[in-house]
């Protein structure tokens, strides 16, 4: 009789243990390790100011991070964030400084970002494009209407409420870090507690066993492309309130930090598992890379060197040992 | 004229090979000759271990006992590349081709005229002087995805005869050709014979073994029958070697129908689906376990498939309950209480990256929804009771799939469908790749779900877990139903015989008569 042949034995070795636990965390234990030498490197690191100016900053990029996780576990790549947000920060300000007025326009550019997710998501179904081309493509459209709307030039907007998401504050917390706790709780409400996550999961763990249970599998993919272009929207909204005008080229870098970090953060780059948490460690811990350069006085041109290094040994680490 | 070095031995010498997939032993201890100058067939019952000695020849596997010795040398570390420096090419049933390359590029794919990794070009000069001396008729420019089957087959012997392979193994090469290209591609493994090659012929065509071969090998469940010339061989004695009892394994005999009479809960009318299923008719009552036997290729899993609403049906009627489905996809057949355990768990069956938990749950989320979001306890509780009622090891509902032993795996797909207590349950080779003591599990777990009262339609190669198991069996062939039979009077000898369409001359208990 051979009924019980479990792979894993039941007691591991502590070496073992601890190296599966470097496996499964290591983008917290580089976090948890870089928080640490920067509080004893730096006397303006743990200070309540730099940490929650971190957070407010990093707020349009984790927040377009956090949809991109859903997309990345359901086994696509979303790569027109960025122009996206171009699109939606230009709306927002041309609305806000006509008779619609600033919350309009805020509001039009998260609804503009949900629509334009949803459009990747029917390119990417309907057509039968893969999401990686169909992404590229759509982003260079999106890119060219944001140059269109504006003729290349920025749109400046003087209007304190319109200011208000990106740069004030409620007690000493940035609005911006409050629309990203929210986001990203709604994400992770969504991903584990929701039967549409639970799809999402199955989906991209094997597309033809979701399809075999039922599932169905291209809304799946089109909800995960509208979760990601209303991220972008609402990073979009933030970033032009917070420079208060909008500008064409805005957003241009946020597409692959966002992918970055979620891989980083040890999400797994073929779909099928991952997590919200995991893609904000990794949010962070390039944030901190950029902060200590910045409270060191270290010279700049090491930190795209460094940040590189990091990201390969972070994915190297998680990936150790796997099973392929 | 022929590059072939003489040697006194045998071209491929097997001593003892063993081989394992998890916990099912697939060979044990095959010890054979194989001479230069022959065609050596290798037959057996699907399952029997015929692809996978191929395979190994062909360094698609390795031993994981015994030895391979290849013109006196014995292997080390054999893989198809070593396999290809050697002089032992494989054409697998899948071909392996490069389908926008064409035909030149296909047949010297990894053996380029170069110098120093630039192409030196000749390759149709080259491709010129060998299709002089073995005339295949190929066109060397045409592109390889445009050619017909059979033509594509011609290619894969082209490459290996430019590497001038002494041993060629050849993997069901016939199951997708018609009867005249079957014709020439044999007209073609003769005069590699009679070059002083070697032929393994992979085959489940009895006639091809008759026809073409010199010797044949017969396995049965991992080990080596008998191996001899073909002169003097009928079918039938092929077929009666092939045959073989499972030792080990005790089936749960079927309960009783309540009424034998009860209305069908799923009926096929004259069913044609996709480009392999032609006219398939049957009836499962409730309560009833149905078989479908036939042979790789006949057509059983493209059944279940369009039943479930995966394949489209192109004629026919499907009905549940008498009702003609209007519209139908997997999504609906969950709905209507149609349960698919498919063949690979693990390409169509389980999400592995998940753990027990999740992929029990997944049909089940919907109705675990506590005020919009699922219930992680509730979840947990349904996992938890299917590892008890399946015996799932081990018991947590947060291990991974992947880490679980083939049985296990496939227990916890059956949990997934019993969450939706199925009506309708198709089970498609429900025992692939499980170790014997989940083997007897599932058995009961089938007679359990007839037993409540579903209709369970069960496919599989194992003449004997079909007869063992089912009420009924209906025999299929060639994409259509050909007969039913009655297990309590068939024996397994009665089902193979009628699956290769062999005329029985002794006594004939099948009933040709579908319904």
């Amino acid at each position: 009789m051979t009924t019980g042949t479990a792979a894993l034995p039941t007691a591991r070795r502590p070496s073992i243990a601890i190296a599966a636990f470097a496996r499964d965390y290591a983008a917290l234990i580089l976090l948890v390790v870089l928080f640490i030498v920067l509080s004893v490197a730096s006397s303006a690191f743990f200070t309540s100011a730099n940490l929650l100016n971190i957070v407010s900053q990093q707020a349009p990029t984790a927040i377009v991070a956090c949809a991109a996780t859903l997309v990345i576990i359901a086994g696509s790549f979303d790569l027109s964030t960025g122009a996206i947000v171009a699109v939606t920060n230009v709306i927002a300000a041309q609305l806000a400084i006509r008779a619609e007025g600033p919350i309009v326009g805020l509001l039009a550019a998260v609804v503009a970002g949900l629509g334009l997710g949803v459009i990747n998501g029917l390119v990417i179904t309907m057509l039968r494009v893969h999401s990686f081309l169909a992404t590229l493509a759509t982003s260079l459209v999106y890119g060219g209407l944001a140059l269109l709307l504006t003729n290349g030039a920025l749109i400046p907007v003087d209007n304190s409420t319109f200011i208000a998401l990106g740069q004030n504050d409620v007690g000493p917390i940035a609005v911006a870090s409050i629309v990203l706790g929210v986001f990203a709780v709604l994400m992770m409400f969504l991903l584990n507690r929701t039967v549409a996550g639970r799809h999402l999961f199955a989906v991209g763990g094997n597309p033809e066993a979701a399809a075999l249970s039922g599932i169905r599998v291209n809304l799946i993919h089109v909800m995960t492309f509208a979760a990601s272009g209303l991220a972008a929207g609402v990073a979009g909204a933030i970033l032009v309130s917070r420079v208060s005008s909008g500008q064409p080229t805005q957003g241009a870098d946020i597409t692959l930090n966002a992918i970055a970090a979620v891989i980083l953060g040890g999400t797994s780059i073929y779909g099928g598992a991952g997590a919200v948490w995991r893609t904000l460690t990794g949010v962070f811990l390039l944030a901190l890379i950029g902060n200590g350069f910045d409270l060191l006085g270290a010279n700049q041109f090491y930190k795209n060197l460094v940040t590189g290094i990091v990201i390969v040994s972070a994915v190297a680490l998680a990936a150790s040992g796997r099973r392929r | 004229m022929v590059g072939l070095t003489p040697t006194s031995g045998p071209a491929v010498r097997l001593t003892k090979v063993t081989k394992r997939f998890g916990p099912n032993t697939v060979l044990r201890d095959v010890s054979l000759d194989l001479h230069a100058g022959e065609v050596h067939a290798l037959v057996g019952q699907n399952g029997a271990g015929k692809s996978t000695l191929g395979k190994i020849i062909g360094g698609v596997y390795r031993p994981d006992a015994g030895t391979l010795e290849v013109a006196g040398h014995v292997t080390r570390g054999w893989s198809t590349r070593q396999a290809l420096g050697h002089g032992v090419a494989t054409i697998q049933q899948e071909l392996s081709l490069v389908p926008d390359r064409t035909v030149a590029e296909n047949v010297f794919l990894g053996i380029e005229p170069a110098r120093l990794g630039v192409l030196t070009g000749g390759l149709e000069q080259r491709f010129e002087a060998l299709e002089q001396r073995w005339g295949l008729g190929l066109a060397p420019t045409a592109r390889v995805g445009d050619l017909r089957l059979a033509d594509q087959q011609k290619v894969e012997i082209m490459r290996a005869l430019a590497r001038d392979a002494r041993v060629i193994v050849m993997d069901e090469p016939t199951s997708s050709l018609t009867a005249n290209e079957v014709e020439r591609l044999h007209a073609v493994i003769a005069s590699l014979r009679d070059e002083g090659r070697l032929v393994v012929y992979v085959t489940h065509f009895l006639s091809a073994v008759l026809g073409v071969c010199d010797r044949l090998t017969i396995l049965r469940d991992g080990e080596l029958v008998r191996t001899g010339p073909t002169d003097g061989e009928s079918a039938e004695s092929i077929v009666q070697s092939m045959l073989g009892r499972a030792t080990d394994v005790s089936f749960v005999a079927p309960e009783p129908l309540v009424s034998a009479e009860a209305s069908p809960r799923l009926e096929l009318r004259n069913v044609s689906a996709g480009t392999v299923v032609r006219d398939v008719s049957l009836r499962v009552r409730p309560g009833e376990i149905v078989g479908l036997a036939g042979l790789v290729g006949s057509g059983r899993t493209e059944v279940a498939r369009v039943v479930f609403g995966a394949d489209r049906l192109e004629g026919g009627e499907i009905l549940v309950d008498g009702e003609p489905l209007p519209a139908r996809s997997p999504l609906r057949s969950i709905r209507r209480g149609i349960a698919f355990i498919p063949e690979d768990r693990k390409s169509q069956g389980l999400v592995m990256t998940q753990d027990v938990q999740r992929n029990v749950g997944l049909l089940a989320a919907s109705r675990l929804r506590r005020r919009g979001a699922v219930s992680d306890r509730a979840e947990r509780a349904l996992a938890a009771k299917m590892i008890d009622e399946l015996q799932i090891t081990p018991d947590e509902p947060g291990h991974a799939v992947v880490d679980l032993s083939g049985g296990n795996q496939q227990k916890v797909l059956f949990g997934k469908w019993m969450t939706i207590s199925p009506r309708v349950v198709l089970l498609d080779e429900p025992t692939r790749g499980v170790d014997v003591g989940a083997r007897v599990h599932i058995y009961r777990l089938i007679a359990q779900l007839a037993a409540r009262g579903a209709a369970v339609l069960l496919i599989s190669s194992e003449l004997e877990e079909v007869l063992g198991l089912s009420h009924r069996v209906y025999l299929m062939r060639d994409g259509a139903t050909v007969g039913e039979v009655d297990p309590a009077t068939t024996t397994a000898d009665d089902v193979l015989f009628a699956l290769f369409d062999i005329a029985r001359t002794t006594d004939r208990t099948l009933n040709k008569d579908p319904l």
